[in-house]
C-alpha cells in the first residue's frame, strides 16, 4: 500500500479546511478500508490534536474500521418499519448465505421504509447501492452475488 | 416516444435503472425526474401520449412490451389526478413528479427563486416577520417556531453584525426509522432547499451554511453536491458545504450535529448556551430542518406566509409531509395540512395494511415515539394534541404494524436502539438503556431469578424470584428517570415506546399479565 504519500495527498487536499476531521476521516476509509493507528497520528500531527482525540472520533462513529476488512459489506436495515416488513424473518437464511465470505451489517433506515426490507451494499457506485422489497430468494439472491 | 421516471433512491432500489434502461433500448426517449411519492407504485413509470401523460407502475422490465403496445395493466391514468394525489395539498412538495431534480430550467420554470428574490428585496427583520407570520414551526422534531429561533440568531451581538460570523446549518441527517421526507427533497428538489437555507442567511446576515447529511444516503448526497455547484453562482455571496455524517444517529441532536461538523466526537451539549447565541465554532447559528427550510421558499414568494398561516389547526399552521412506511399497502409521502386524523392517514391515504391483516398499532415519529393502537387513530396531527396523548408528532413518519407484530419485542428494541446510539454523556440514557433490556428480558421470560444477582457475592440482591408486578413497577422507575434525568430526547423519550407498549399490549410482555 503506498499509504503515506496517499495519505499526505488526502491530508493536503483539506489543509486550512475548518473541523476537516470527518472529511479526512471519510477519505482515509474510502482509500484505505480503515483507519489505522499510524493513519491517526499522521491526522492528528496534521491538525495539531493529540492522537487521543483523533482515536476519539474513529472509535465514536459507525462507519470509521480501525481494521481493513475486505470482505463486501452489506447492510440490512433492521429498524421498526423494516420489521413491519418482516425483516428479522429473514435474516437466517442472509446468515447462511453471508456465511464468512459477507460481512452482515445492521443499520438502522435507509429512508425506504414503504419499501422494505432494504439493504444498502457498502462502497458500491450509487446506482447499485440501495436494495429494497427484499424477501428470502431475492436477498440470498443479492448477498451471494457481492 | 417520451418517458419519464424517477431518479428516487425507491425507484432505483426497486430496479428503476434496468426499467430506464428497457425503455432506452427500445427507442425512448428517457428522462428522470423526481419522485411522486407512490413508493408502492415505483418504479413507477409516465408516458406521453395523445391524451398527455399516462402513468404505469409498479413497472419491471418485462413488462415493457406491453405498455409501449398499449395493453399493459399496469395503467393508473394522469398521476397528477390519482386521489392519493388530489387528496393532498404540497407546498414543500409542489415539484415532486413534476421536474428534474438537476434542471436549473425546470426549478426556475416552477417558481423557484422567487422567495429568494423577494426576500433579498426585503430587510431582514421583514423575513423574519414573516416566517413567523406563517407559524412555521421546527420539522425535525421539537416543532420550535422557526421565526423565534431566526430573531434570536438575528439579534445576536445586539443585532450588530459587523465582523461577526453566523452561519446557517442544515439537519439532513433524517436517523429516525420510518421517514424519508429530507431525502425526497434533496434526490427530488434540491434548489428548494438552498433556496430556503440563502433566504435564511438573509434574514439572520450569516455568511455561510452546511448541509450535515447521513452516509446512509448515497443518492441524496449525490444530487445535493451537485445543486450545490450549480446554485453557487445564484446564491452568492451566501455559499453552502455539504458534509456527510459517519453512521451515529444522535448527531442528529443539533448540538452532536455542530459538534460532529467541528470534527469532534458526536456528544450532546448541554444547553445554555443555546446554538442560536453559541453553535457552531462557537457562533450564532441557525439549526434547522430540512423540511422547515425548503418550506421557507414557499412562504417567501408573494403572499405565501399568509397563506401558509391559514392552513392547519391550532398553533399547529400550514402543512406536514407525513411519511407512510412499514406494512402499508400504499406508503409513500402525503403532504396534507394539520388537522387529518391518523386514521384517515393510515386508512384512507394508507389503504390499511399490506399484508391485509389489521392494525395492531402504528409508530409516530421515529424510535423515540409512542406506539399507538387503533383506538388512539382519531388524533388530529397537531403537535399539542399529541403531546397531551403522550405522543410525538417528531418528523411525522407513521409506521404501521398488522396484528403479528410482537410488542413486548419492540419495547425491548426501543431499549436496545438506545443503548446502541447513546451518546454516553449522561447516566440515565447509557446505563439506563442497558438495564432496561435486561429488565424487558426478565419480564418476558416470566421474572425469573437473575443469574448474577443470585451469586453469594452479590450479598444485599433479593434471592428470591422477583414478582412480575415488582419488575413492571422496575421498569416504570427506570423509565422514569430517563425521561426526567436525560440531557437530550434520546434517553428522555426512549421510555415512550417503551411505556406505551406496555401500557397498551401487557399481554406481549409474556408471563402471567393478568395476575
Ligand atoms: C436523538 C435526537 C435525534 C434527532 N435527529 C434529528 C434528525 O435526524 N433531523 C432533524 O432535523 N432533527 C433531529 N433532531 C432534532 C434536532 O435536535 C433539532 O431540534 C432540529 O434539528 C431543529 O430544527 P427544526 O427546528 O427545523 O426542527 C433530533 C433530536 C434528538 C434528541
Ligand atoms: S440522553 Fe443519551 S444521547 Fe442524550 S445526551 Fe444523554 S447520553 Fe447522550
Ligand atoms: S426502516 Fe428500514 S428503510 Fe426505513
Amino acid at each position: 500500500m503506498d499509504s503515506p504519500s496517499h495519505l499526505a495527498e488526502i491530508l493536503a487536499a483539506h489543509a486550512g479546511r475548518e473541523g476537516a476531521l470527518l472529511p479526512i476521516l471519510h477519505d482515509v476509509q474510502a482509500a484505505f478500508g480503515c483507519v489505522t493507528g499510524e493513519a491517526e497520528a499522521a491526522i492528528a500531527e496534521a491538525l495539531n490534536l493529540s492522537r487521543a482525540e483523533v482515536h476519539g472520533v474513529v472509535s465514536f462513529y459507525h462507519d470509521f474500521r480501525e481494521t481493513a476488512d475486505p470482505r463486501p459489506h452489506l447492510q440490512i436495515c433492521r429498524a421498526e418499519a423494516c420489521q413491519a416488513r418482516g425483516v428479522e424473518a429473514l435474516m437466517a437464511a442472509a446468515q447462511q448465505a453471508a456465511g464468512t465470505r459477507v460481512a452482515l451489517e445492521a443499520v438502522y433506515c435507509l429512508g425506504l421504509c414503504a419499501a422494505g426490507p432494504a439493504a444498502r451494499v457498502v462502497g458500491a457506485d450509487v446506482g447499485e447501492a440501495l436494495h429494497a422489497r427484499l424477501d428470502a430468494g431475492s436477498l440470498t439472491r443479492l448477498i451471494e452475488g457481492l | 416516444m417520451r418517458v419519464r421516471i424517477s431518479n428516487d433512491a425507491v425507484a432505483m432500489a426497486c430496479g428503476g435503472e434496468a426499467v430506464a434502461a428497457a425503455f432506452a433500448a427500445a427507442g425512448c426517449a428517457v428522462e428522470r425526474v423526481s419522485g411522486w411519492g407512490m413508493h408502492w407504485l415505483e418504479p413507477l413509470v409516465e408516458i406521453e401520449g395523445a391524451k398527455g401523460w399516462t402513468g404505469f407502475g409498479p413497472v419491471a422490465p418485462g413488462d415493457v412490451p406491453a405498455i409501449l403496445a398499449g395493453t399493459s395493466a399496469l395503467g393508473i391514468g394522469a398521476v397528477a389526478e390519482h386521489p392519493f394525489i388530489t387528496a393532498q395539498t404540497r407546498l414543500t412538495f409542489m415539484r415532486a413528479g413534476r421536474i428534474r431534480p438537476l434542471s436549473l430550467d425546470d426549478y426556475a420554470g416552477t417558481g423557484g427563486w422567487q422567495g429568494l428574490a423577494r426576500a433579498r428585496s426585503l430587510a431582514p427583520a421583514e423575513v423574519v416577520a414573516a416566517v413567523i407570520q406563517s407559524g412555521l414551526r421546527g420539522r425535525g422534531g421539537a416543532g420550535f417556531p422557526a421565526g423565534i429561533k431566526w430573531q434570536k440568531v438575528a439579534n445576536a451581538f445586539g443585532g450588530s453584525a459587523a465582523g461577526a460570523r453566523k452561519f446557517i446549518v442544515c439537519n439532513a441527517d433524517e436517523g429516525d426509522s420510518g421517514t424519508f421526507a429530507d431525502r425526497m427533497v434533496m434526490e427530488g428538489d434540491p434548489f428548494a432547499l438552498i433556496e430556503g437555507m440563502a433566504i435564511a442567511a438573509h434574514a439572520v446576515g450569516a455568511g455561510a451554511g452546511y448541509i450535515y447529511l447521513r452516509s446512509e444516503y448515497p443518492h441524496a448526497i449525490a444530487t445535493m453536491r451537485a445543486a450545490i455547484a450549480l446554485a453557487a453562482e445564484r446564491i452568492a455571496p451566501f455559499s453552502v458545504e455539504l458534509r456527510v455524517g459517519a453512521g451515529a444517529y444522535v448527531c442528529g441532536e443539533e448540538t452532536a450535529l455542530l459538534n460532529s461538523i467541528e470534527g469532534k466526537r458526536g456528544v450532546v451539549r448541554a444547553k445554555p448556551p443555546l446554538p442560536a447565541l453559541q453553535g457552531l465554532f462557537g457562533c450564532p447559528t441557525v439549526v434547522n430542518n430540512v423540511l422547515t427550510l425548503a418550506a421557507v421558499s414557499h412562504i417567501l414568494r408573494e403572499g405565501g406566509a399568509a397563506d401558509y398561516a391559514a392552513l392547519g389547526v391550532g398553533r399547529s399552521k400550514g402543512t406536514m409531509p407525513v411519511q407512510l412506511g412499514g406494512n402499508i399497502a400504499r406508503g409513500g409521502l402525503v403532504e396534507v395540512p394539520f388537522g387529518i386524523t391518523l386514521g384517515e392517514l393510515i386508512h384512507d391515504f394508507g389503504g390499511g395494511t399490506a399484508s391485509g391483516r389489521p392494525v395492531k398499532a402504528a409508530q409516530v415519529g421515529g424510535p423515540l415515539g409512542a406506539y399507538m393502537p387503533p383506538d388512539q387513530f382519531h388524533l388530529p396531527l397537531d403537535y399539542e394534541a399529541f403531546t397531551a396523548a403522550d405522543a410525538l408528532i417528531g418528523h411525522a413518519g407513521v409506521v404501521v404494524f398488522d396484528d403479528t407484530a410482537d410488542m413486548g419485542r419492540l419495547a425491548r428494541f426501543a431499549m436496545e436502539f438506545c443503548a446502541v446510539e447513546s451518546c454516553g454523556k449522561c447516566t440515565p440514557c447509557r446505563i439506563g438503556s442497558t438495564r432496561g433490556v435486561e429488565l424487558i428480558d426478565r419480564i418476558r421470560a416470566g421474572s425469573t431469578v437473575d443469574a448474577l444477582a443470585s451469586q453469594p457475592q452479590i450479598r444485599n440482591a433479593p434471592k428470591a424470584a422477583p414478582s412480575r408486578a415488582a419488575d413492571i413497577a422496575l421498569l416504570e422507575d427506570l423509565c422514569d428517570t430517563m425521561r426526567g434525568a436525560s440531557l437530550c430526547a434520546l434517553g428522555g423519550f426512549t421510555p415512550y415506546p417503551v411505556l406505551s407498549a406496555l401500557k397498551h399490549w401487557p399481554e406481549d410482555f409474556g408471563g402471567d399479565f393478568g395476575a
